[in-house]
């Protein structure tokens, strides 16, 4: 791991860790603030949902999470690295080798199928599994020769799943994943997300304007107005079998 | 090619600047013609011993001509203060009591000598700049024998010496041949002509048949020792501009014709992304109710404008580039002015192409976009449906990387853009081909001339032709290691209906410095009898070995014989007849003569040779093959340099255009799955790699491809040029190929640097967002 590393006395306990995270956005002449101060932290195979109205700020955590963005004040650890003082060199080592992407809207290359998007990015992994068996995990071992389009919206989705866990990332981290699905494929996908993390106790975390999806979470983060304005931890995960939406 | 103009060597400048207002390229066609007719440039010219001044009434009542012109006309060695080489000055008589009606001179500098003067002469403005004399300066000649000392009081061009070419040399040299005109009175009492001439040159009547003029004054001169006539197609100087300006306009029909292809391609491909990336505007334009037909006008309106901009910019550039390529042709030619013809016909065919593929790039492109219903034009376009290449069975990601897999299906996704691209850049690099080629046939053709063929270091010529103990004074002067006697008759040659005017030369039987080579470029031994025709002679005539033709022998008994072609040589100047010594003396019924003796020479004794040369009293002329050699070098190279050049430049952006075009066409179609991969934990060159590793693949492909289209380009271009002047043999070193590569190569590298910081620049959130 070639990320800076902070004086900082490490919690084994912890994935992540923000204290007093905020981000502003220039607009023109008017200032966003985006988030305004958050304070968490998150366990290692742990499940946790993001909910709240569009522009409450998820999403930019997300993306700070993700190395994607810099916050503009506060600090972001992932276990002993500051992830907000990264250069985006260093950026890119730390999404490369830790970090799992599941995008709304699947982002597979088209050219590739199944199996090669996954392959795509076993390519640059350290420690990857096989693609035919990040398939396996979400369900898709007979669909591996199949080019994106020609697969449905939560096969695709499923794809970008195996894709993103197929390196064996510490953290999973899902944006709207089942937001462009229909009901029944969307709860197939959530499955898939726990299937993963069952198995491989990959930290996950869901941004979701779908509060049902809320029940499958050990925590669920409220976002309003760029802050967390309420933590939920549920003491037990309903089953995926009694979702429904 | 270009090997002939009327400067080179030394002492070059510039004379004038072409006027630049106008801006168009020029007609050098319509500039000479133009030279030609204010100049009174005659139509047929004859050389003869002496004949009687009264002969003149005689020849102007040949019915068809116009005006007739008489001259004393010698070659003699000149001897040049400060430079120890001998050189050869052609002397020609200026009219005592009238004014010359034919072949006017242009002054440029001074006056013209005092009729009564016995010293005054005008030497040609290039043989003046290259020895850096003005009028007053002075130089000395063997006139008859004689040393003469004699002063400049003007400098001149004429349009019979556009392109002036020393006897026995093949390359114009302005340091060793010198047009004098000098005044009849004292020219013709030195050369013992008074009351006679020995040139005359005719202006023809606008209906006159040429082929009888010139046997009616072959009639009349014939007694008088006068060698056939012959019209401006056998004029040394107008044969080689002739060629030139064939070179010229070959050059434009060959070349442009592809720039045209490449960027009209260009155009169209542009302005097609242009309106794509435009999708989601039609489609809220469509349902806020415009009709198919607004929009449609809309973007054409819109590639018009774009495209008459680029129109301007280009005309601006290439009016500027074809006014720098007409001062240094201008200059070459060495015309005393230029005339620049107008033709709007090129600015508008320029128009009309450049809006035609930009026009019709932009209808597909907007009929595909305003055929699809508005909701679905306001949302991006669909992924493509990709398929397997290859049998699925085959495991392609097994063996190569993902990354290799894309660009392989890329490829074969866009099969129509893949071979337009790499026909692009094989175009691009079969025009830096054809513009380096030169450099490699025209070494060639020096290596070949000056290595195997003609490897004397000097070629003495006699005025008339003279003993074969002239050989033995050559062979006895300090220095000279080996001299072989040379005799030429002029002759017509005739095989059918087909006739030309050629140098029938006679050479020794195992000669070694003037050596006769075969197409395979080995020596030739001179058959006992028959001829022996280059290649080119034998083509023009339609002749093949063992066919007899029929020689008019143009000297001595002026006899007409029937020859056998015994062999078929090679050679790259001029159209030659050759035959063993012995037995062109016996055709010429002569004891053994001698025109010319090539001889080489000790290099540590070259001063007391050249100083011997000049004390020579029978020899009227001299070429010495480095100088010759060096002034071919020169002009090669100029020619390199600008022709070469700017073809080379434009090879060069269409390599950069092409391949720029297409990366950025790929990243803005692909900038989604780019930016994706680098979310996942790509970096930006693994990225970039993805993006342009389809493009190194095509560039790579399309070299070899390239190659053979460059060859093909030389081939065509060498067989346009191939000439009864000149002729040169196609060849285009490895190495060539090579510098053609690697700057084809370098351009593609220097698109993708700059394609770079788009990469660099993609955004990565936004594509977590947006919908494919």
């Amino acid at each position: 791991m070639s990320a800076a590393k902070v004086a900082h006395k490490s919690m084994p306990d912890t994935v992540f860790r923000a204290q007093a995270l905020t981000k502003t956005y220039t607009s023109g002449q008017t200032q966003v603030l985006a988030l305004r101060g958050v304070d968490f932290e998150i366990a290692p195979a742990e499940v946790v949902v993001l909910l709240g109205p569009s522009g409450s700020g998820k999403s930019t955590l997300l993306n700070i999470m993700g190395g994607l963005d810099h916050a503009t004040s506060g600090d972001l650890f992932f276990r002993d690295i500051r992830i907000t003082g990264l250069d985006d060199r260093r950026l890119t080592a730390y999404r490369r080798q830790h970090v799992g992407f599941v995008f709304q809207f699947y982002n597979l290359i088209p050219s590739l199928t199944a199996y090669e998007n996954v392959a795509l990015v076993t390519e640059i992994a350290d420690n990857p599994m096989p693609p035919e068996e990040a398939l396996t995990i979400v369900g898709l071992q007979d669909r591996m020769n199949h080019f994106p389009a020609q697969l449905s919206g939560g096969e695709q989705q499923r794809v970008a799943i195996a894709r993103a866990i197929a390196k064996r990332p510490d953290v999973l981290l899902c944006d709207e994943p089942t937001g462009a699905l229909d009901s029944k494929t969307g709860i197939r996908v959530i499955e898939a997300l726990l299937e993963v993390n069952k198995k491989l106790g990959t930290t996950t975390l869901i941004i979701t304007h779908n509060a049902t999806i809320q029940n499958v979470a050990d925590r669920v983060l409220f976002f309003a107005d760029g802050q967390i304005s309420k933590v939920q931890r549920n003491e037990s995960r309903r089953s995926v079998a009694e979702l429904s939406w | 090619m270009g090997a002939g103009t009327s400067h080179s060597g030394g002492g070059r400048r510039r004379r004038r600047n072409p006027d630049p207002r106008g801006g168009i390229p020029p007609a050098l066609d319509d500039t000479r013609a133009a030279y030609y007719e204010r100049y009174a440039f005659a139509d047929v010219f004859a050389q003869v011993r002496r004949a009687p001044e009264f002969l003149t009434g005689e020849i102007a009542s040949i019915p068809g001509v116009a005006a007739v012109e008489t001259h004393v006309m010698q070659l003699a060695l000149l001897d040049i203060p400060n430079f120890s080489a001998p050189a050869t000055g052609q002397f020609i008589s200026i009219p005592e009591k009238r004014e010359q009606v034919l072949n006017r001179l242009y002054m440029r500098q001074g006056r013209m000598p005092d009729p009564a003067s016995d010293e005054e002469v005008v030497v040609n403005e290039d043989f003046a700049a290259a020895h850096g004399f003005t009028p007053g300066s002075r130089f000395a000649a063997i006139l008859n024998g004689r040393l003469r000392e004699l002063v400049i009081v003007g400098t001149a061009l004429s349009p019979e010496f556009i392109f002036a070419v020393g006897p026995g040399d093949i390359m114009p040299d302005n340091r060793r041949f010198a047009i004098v005109w000098m005044p009849e009175k004292a020219l013709a009492a030195a050369f013992n002509l008074k009351g006679a001439f020995s040139s005359v040159s005719l202006k023809l009547l606008r209906n006159a048949s040429e082929p009888d003029v010139i046997q009616q004054l072959d009639a009349i001169l014939e007694p008088y020792g006068g060698t056939a006539a012959y019209g401006r197609k056998d004029q040394t100087s107008h044969a080689w501009i002739d060629h030139e300006l064939d070179m010229l306009n070959n050059l434009s029909r060959t070349l442009p014709p592809i720039f045209l292809l490449v960027t009209a391609f260009l155009v169209n491909l542009t302005l097609t992304r242009l309106v794509v990336l435009e999708r989601e505007q039609v489609g809220l334009l469509k349902a806020v109710g415009y009709s198919n037909a607004t929009i449609a006008g809309h973007y054409l309106k819109f590639v018009i404008l774009i495209a008459l901009l680029g129109v301007v910019i280009g005309s601006v550039l290439g009016t500027v580039l074809g006014s720098r390529i007409t001062t240094v042709f201008g200059d070459l030619f060495r015309f005393p002015f230029l005339i620049f013809s107008q033709n709007p016909a090129i600015y508008l065919l320029a128009v009309v192409l450049s809006l035609l593929a930009a026009i019709l790039g932009a209808l597909r492109a907007v009929n595909d976009v305003v055929k699809l219903p508005p909701a679905i034009a306001m949302l991006p376009p669909a992924p493509s449906q990709f398929r397997h290449f290859l049998p699925e069975r085959i495991q392609l990601h097994r063996i190569v990387s993902q990354s290799t897999v894309m660009m392989f299906r890329n490829i074969t996704h866009h099969p129509l853009r893949t071979a337009f691209t790499t026909l692009g850049i094989a175009l691009a690099t079969g025009i830096l081909v054809v513009s380096l080629f030169i450099t490699d046939t025209m070494d060639n053709l020096i290596d070949v001339t000056y290595s195997l063929a003609d490897r004397q270091d000097a070629t003495v010529s006699f005025g008339e032709r003279r003993s074969s103990s002239v050989l033995y004074d050559v062979a006895r002067l300090p220095g000279v290691i080996a001299a072989e006697a040379r005799r030429s008759v002029p002759v017509r040659i005739r095989y059918g209906s087909v006739e030309r005017r050629i140098v029938l030369g006679g050479y020794q039987k195992n000669a070694d410095l003037s050596r006769i080579i075969d197409v395979d470029l080995q020596s030739v031994t001179l058959p006992e009898s028959g001829l022996a025709v280059s290649s080119m002679l034998a083509q023009i005539l339609g002749a093949r070995v063992g066919d007899v033709v029929e020689v008019d022998l143009l000297e001595g008994q002026r006899r007409t014989v029937a020859l056998p072609i015994a062999t078929m040589v090679e050679d790259y100047f001029g159209i030659r007849a050759m035959m063993e010594a012995g037995a062109l003396s016996r055709v010429m019924r002569e004891a053994p003569t001698v025109s010319s003796v090539d001889f080489s020479f000790d290099p540590s004794m070259t001063d007391a040779l050249y100083a011997a040369v000049k004390r020579l009293p029978t020899a009227s002329g001299i070429a010495l093959q480095n100088f010759s050699r060096k002034n071919f070098q020169e002009l090669v190279a100029l020619l390199v340099t600008t022709m070469g050049g700017i073809y080379a430049g434009l090879a060069t952006i269409i390599a950069f255009g092409v391949v720029y075009n297409n990366a950025r066409i790929s990243l803005s179609e692909r900038a989604r799955d780019l930016a994706s991969l680098r979310v996942l934990g790509f970096k930006r060159g693994e990225v970039l790699r993805i993006l342009l590793l389809e493009l190194a693949l095509l560039t790579l492909i399309a070299q070899p491809l390239g190659w053979a289209i460059g060859y093909g380009l030389a081939w065509v271009m060498r067989t346009q040029l191939a000439g009864e002047i000149m002729r040169v043999r196609l060849v285009v070193e490895h190495s060539t190929y090579g510098v053609v590569s690697l700057i084809i190569i370098l351009a593609a590298g220097v698109s993708a640097l700059v394609v770079r910081s788009r990469v660099n620049g993609l955004d990565l959130i936004s594509v977590l967002k947006t919908r494919d």
